[in-house]
């Protein structure tokens, strides 16, 4: 065992061992809190712990068991998987803050946390593992843990929505193992590095497409790409809004962050046909998504059809396949998870005080709560990829990577599509911020000064959501400059599969 | 033996998708369970079979001599029935809830979420 591998560990085993301790404390939400808090608060640290030392020192590798490289269960962790870590754990600490701001029964609590440790478990461990078939495991630890978030409190539309949400996801589950089952047939192994060290000398590469495929078709279930994105607007507004504020931010991404590993690292031979494929999806993924929203009436289902064209948008880096593509796209996560977890957090603030998300019966949010209107702007143009807020930077990034690649196409689609982003923001503000409140709306809150009070807990994640928000935009050379190392990390497989055998 | 296997993995998956596509929520269930049968054969078949030879160091030996059947595909679809196992148990569970709340069980009936109208 390597002497750092604690590093590696550390984040990996902390929600679990704070899920065990809290199931022990079942009927007391305080003590469950506690321990909640605790782990949290030791996650976030461990996480950034991890980071600065990838940062530093390069990758991390640990062998479980101490068997050396393939036989052995593998964990890696490198910019990307340390990045995607951090902001896992700073989500997590937001919507749990939400969590605790909003109203609730202790019945629905007492399930909620052991469970979101679960869940963070589960993300975590997708993060740094280095094993296909242990990577389907932590997907199913994660599944298992948001089936059971989406349908805490068990209302019609919850349950409705989950059945879809499990059906899919069963089958996309099915097609990753056949996928995994096809690439054990061809060469005989499950580590990704050995994946990736092998799998270009297979003979038939026919038969590595066609696993590369299965892949493709799996993620895209889980990431919602088009046309496999039907579920999510189906089922994401449904559960409770700090349920589905943490869900929206993390688990599409998961998608994401898998499809960049693999065909980033394993399947790199044959990309003229699968990136093309992803090129093409990823162009219909950002159109689809913001002409879905922009037919929506519902300030919460608009958001949910956005998220589907912006994973368009991470499709897009990766499909172009070059650094600066890849390195738009890192960004882009890191902004978009903030940015969308904001804005549902914003409409679930609506939702206090007006009792619903219908935009006919909204109104007038910005007389009399101008300062939730300048958190939203602040989020939706940054969104909508206005200058020189965050989302620029990304779209920025992502542009320029297609145009060096000569990509005209979707670069025109993805620009094309800010504009229709910014009118489907435009007529969230016009509707909910602007309008004059329906008289038949009967507000729950009607004053500022009581939002704040007695929302507190709910207002402070936004707050600071938006602070970082502001400082990826206003400040985003280190960003940008991690993005890139991340993207150049990526592109080399030759040192990945060295850190992993050790050479 | 490898060619039926194929086509029993075949007609699994062509019945998992049909019962999968089914109006009624017990059949999409039913689906489900068949679906994960089908993958778990495709793993088995797929990793290449060796019959009648056990992947055990006879007494005497320092090795497995080949051919042995590969243990390993074994491992995953152990791992794979057990984590089928239970997200079939939280669809069961989920059906009786939907069930319960609803009175029915038809995918026609369950479509408040994918309507236009604004929810509360």
């Amino acid at each position: 065992m390597a002497i750092n591998s604690e590093i590696l560990l550390f984040p990996l085993l902390t929600p679990l061992v704070a899920a065990v301790i809290s199931l022990f404390f079942w009927q007391s939400a305080r003590y469950q809190r506690i321990v909640f808090l605790l782990g949290i608060l030791i996650y976030l640290f461990a996480s950034i712990r991890l980071m600065t030392w990838v940062w530093t020192h390069g990758y991390i590798t640990y062998q479980g068991g101490n068997w050396p490289a393939p036989f052995g269960i593998t964990f890696v962790a490198d910019l990307l998987s340390a990045g995607m870590i951090a902001l896992t754990a700073v989500l997590a600490v937001m919507s749990a803050l939400y969590f605790e701001g909003g109203i609730k029964n202790s019945k629905v609590s007492n399930i909620f946390h052991p469970t979101l440790n679960f869940l963070i478990f589960g993300l975590t461990g997708a993060f740094l593992t280095g094993d296909i078939f242990n990577l389907y495991v932590w997907f199913e630890i994660m599944l298992v843990s948001s089936f059971v978030l989406f349908t805490l409190g068990g209302s019609r539309s919850q349950l409705e929505g989950s059945i879809k949400y499990v059906a899919i996801n069963v089958v996309s589950s099915s097609l990753f193992l056949a996928g995994i089952g096809v690439v054990y047939g061809l060469t005989g192994s499950l580590n990704m590095a050995a994946l990736a060290a092998k799998l270009p000398l297979v003979e038939n590469q026919g038969l590595v497409t066609l696993a590369s495929v299965f892949f493709i078709v799996s993620f895209g279930i889980k990431a919602a790409i088009f046309p496999l994105f039907f579920w999510l607007p189906a089922s994401y507004h449904a559960p409770p809004l700090a349920v589905s504020s943490l869900i929206v931010g993390l688990l599409t991404k998961v998608g994401i962050y898998t499809m960049l590993r693999f065909f980033t690292l394993i399947f790199t031979t044959d990309t003229g046909y699968t990136h093309t494929i992803l090129l093409i999806l990823s162009g219909f993924t950002m159109v689809v998504g913001v002409l879905g929203a922009a037919a929506q009436i519902d300030f919460r289902k608009i958001l949910s059809f956005h998220i589907v064209s912006q994973i368009g948008y991470m499709v897009m880096g990766l499909a172009v396949y070059t650094p600066m593509a890849i390195a738009g796209t890192i960004f882009f996560i890191m902004h978009n998870i903030l940015v969308k977890t904001n804005l549902f957090l914003i409409s679930g603030l609506v939702k206090e005080t007006h009792g619903t998300y219908a935009l006919k019966k909204l109104g007038g949010v910005y007389h009399t709560f101008p300062f939730l209107a300048l958190l939203f702007a602040i989020s939706a143009f940054s969104l909508t990829g206005v200058p020189p807020l965050s989302g620029f930077w990304g779209k920025f990034m992502l542009a320029l990577g297609g145009l060096e690649a000569g990509q005209m196409a979707i670069v025109g689609i993805s620009l094309f599509v800010s504009i229709l982003t910014l009118f489907s923001m435009t007529k969230i503000w016009g509707e909910v911020f602007w309008k004059k409140l329906p008289e038949s709306t009967s507000m729950i809150i009607n004053r500022q000064e009581d939002l704040l009070r007695s929302r507190f807990l709910m207002v402070i994640p936004v707050l600071l959501l938006t602070a970082m928000i502001l400082l990826l935009g206003l400040y985003s050379g280190p960003f940008v400059d991690y993005s890139m190392r991340a993207a150049e990390q990526l592109m080399d497989t030759e040192g990945y599969i060295n850190a992993v055998f050790m050479r | 033996m490898d060619i039926l296997l194929a086509v029993i993995v075949g007609l699994l998956y062509g019945t998992a998708i049909y019962m999968i596509l089914q109006k009624g929520l017990v059949k999409v269930i039913i689906g489900i369970l068949i679906l994960g049968h089908a993958s778990n054969l495709f793993i088995f078949v797929i990793a290449r079979l060796t019959r009648g030879a056990p992947a055990l160091v006879p007494e005497g030996l320092e090795f497995v001599p080949e051919p042995y059947a590969d243990p390993l595909p074994q491992a995953l679809i152990l791992t794979a029935i057990v984590i089928g196992f239970g997200i079939q148990a939280f669809a069961i569970v989920l059906l009786e809830r939907v069930y319960k709340l609803t009175g029915t069980s038809e995918v026609d009936q369950l479509t408040t979420t994918d309507t236009i109208e604004a929810t509360d």
